[in-house]
């Protein structure tokens, strides 16, 4: 590969919501291009929403980490794609023989099954932010406990240990923590849960691991590690979705009005939402495992490549003037949860939880606003999904 | 219109049930999909045509046929 320009990640420009204008002017100039990693590597920039659903759903390209040329987008990255990380790092048949341990838990059937459990919490955790109380840190005390609530629930993971586990999940996720803090919050995480693991097989529950104990099937080790993964993706995903979609709103008070007088239109609206916050913002990392062509443009085995889903879920050729939200428009074929064989596992509880969420805070809090000038919001530029630290609001 | 879907190419997303519930379910087990009408009606052909589009894993496969 030729020398890059572009590096990965490029930051992002005035509107704290787009993704970074470099990538934009890539999909329009050269959508399949070059770009320098962290350490150097050249790594190939998808861009474009054909050019990256193609690459998806192209076996040609592997999702494991193991595989000469794989692209880590940190050094973080890189040391957690050493360690053991289940089937989201692993290619069929394996993958999905995996998966396939836990797709009956998140059917589209189960998932409704949910709703009275997750509006539950979602009302207790509302109650108690409301109480007696005009302003509150919206991720502290609603965005980050529901869907950490509900995962914990699922898995049988116990809740009081949240602050250890929120803890692990965030240095996992940011690309600037050391090293030494990535391989003990990684070995911790991995023991707490082999632990539990171990627990369940002699004291079982209804949880995910309990049941994935009983199968008899599957080491220890690798149900703690399907167990990591369902933690950190049921806590950093929802949670962001959940406070950058109240402060995308917020902003954009014709659409926030739009939807709080159709009240039926959250599901649309979270559709919306989902493909024009793509939280995602690392983007999907694959290998080339033989020559193939996206976009016209030759990739060779070997060559690592990201599709960057923000830029693609804009592409105006799949949705027009895609740079605005417009919570009226057609959002199908979206790529917020990712697509071929990896697509988000848990995107019906996501997407549950998400609508359960706004309808909480927006129909109940009529007057929800921002407690601070908008200036002072900071995102999480160095997460590999992207959000508000804090959301400080009143009502 | 004929449906054909190849239950060891899904992944259990479960997209096909949101575009297309009359169509498509998924078993209970594994998520995996289950056709519940291999010639839906002609009245659901975008519906079917959007499942076709969003299934990740390209399990689902449409033949021309007379609609029922």
């Amino acid at each position: 590969m030729a020398t890059a320009t572009t590096t990965h990640p490029a930051p992002r420009g005035t509107c704290p919501f787009a993704p970074p204008p470099a990538y934009q002017q890539a999909a329009q100039d050269a959508p399949v291009s070059k770009v320098a990693l962290w350490d150097g590597t050249p790594c190939w920039l998808v861009t474009r929403h054909q050019d990256a659903r193609d690459l998806l759903a192209d076996p040609r390209f592997s999702a494991d980490a193991a595989r000469p040329g794989f692209p880590f987008l940190s050094a973080a990255a890189r040391h957690i794609g050493a360690g053991k990380t289940s089937f989201i790092r692993m290619d069929d048949p394996e993958h999905g023989r995996l998966r396939r341990m836990l797709t009956g838990d998140f059917t589209i059937r189960k998932t409704a099954a949910l709703r009275p459990a997750v509006q539950q919490v979602a009302d207790e955790l509302f109650e108690r932010m409301t109480a007696g109380r005009t302003e509150a840190d919206l991720v502290a005390e609603f965005a980050l406990p529901l869907p950490s609530l509900v995962i914990c629930l699922l898995l049988g993971v116990p809740y009081e240990d949240h602050a250890f586990f929120q803890r692990c999940s965030r240095t996992l996720l940011s690309r600037d923590s050391p090293i030494e803090e990535v391989a003990a919050a990684q070995q911790e995480l991995t023991e707490y849960l082999d632990a539990l693991t171990d627990h369940k097989r002699t004291h079982p529950d209804d949880g995910i691991l309990s049941r994935l104990a009983a199968r008899g099937e599957l080491p220890t080790e690798e149900i703690g590690a399907m167990g990591r993964l369902l933690l950190i993706a049921g806590h950093e995903t929802t949670a962001n979705m959940t406070a950058l979609s109240v402060l995308a709103l917020l902003r954009h008070p014709d659409q926030l009005a739009r939807l709080r007088a159709d009240p039926g239109g959250t599901p649309a609206a979270v559709e919306e939402l989902l493909r024009w916050l793509s939280i995602v913002q690392s983007g999907v990392t694959r290998v080339a495992i033989e020559d193939a062509e996206i976009g016209g443009v030759l990739i060779r085995a070997g060559e690592g490549v990201i599709c960057q889903v923000n830029t693609a879920n804009r592409d105006e050729r799949r949705y027009p003037d895609g740079d605005a939200l417009d919570l009226a428009r057609d959002t199908r074929r979206h790529l917020a949860f990712g697509f071929g064989v990896h697509q988000c596992l848990g995107q019906p509880l996501a997407r549950l939880e998400l609508e359960i969420a706004l309808d909480t805070l927006l129909r109940r809090l009529p007057g929800l606003r921002l407690a601070v000038p908008f200036e002072e919001i900071r995102f999480r530029h160095e997460m590999t999904v992207y959000g508000v630290e804090t959301l400080p609001v009143a009502w | 219109m004929i449906v054909h879907v190849d239950p060891d190419r899904c992944c259990g997303a479960g997209q096909c049930v949101l575009a297309a519930p009359e169509v498509f379910d998924q078993r209970d087990e594994d998520g995996t999909v289950v056709l519940l009408d291999a010639r839906p009606p002609a009245a659901l052909v975008r519906e079917v045509a959007d499942a076709v589009a969003a299934c990740p894993g390209g399990a689902i496969r449409l033949e021309e046929g007379a609609p029922r």
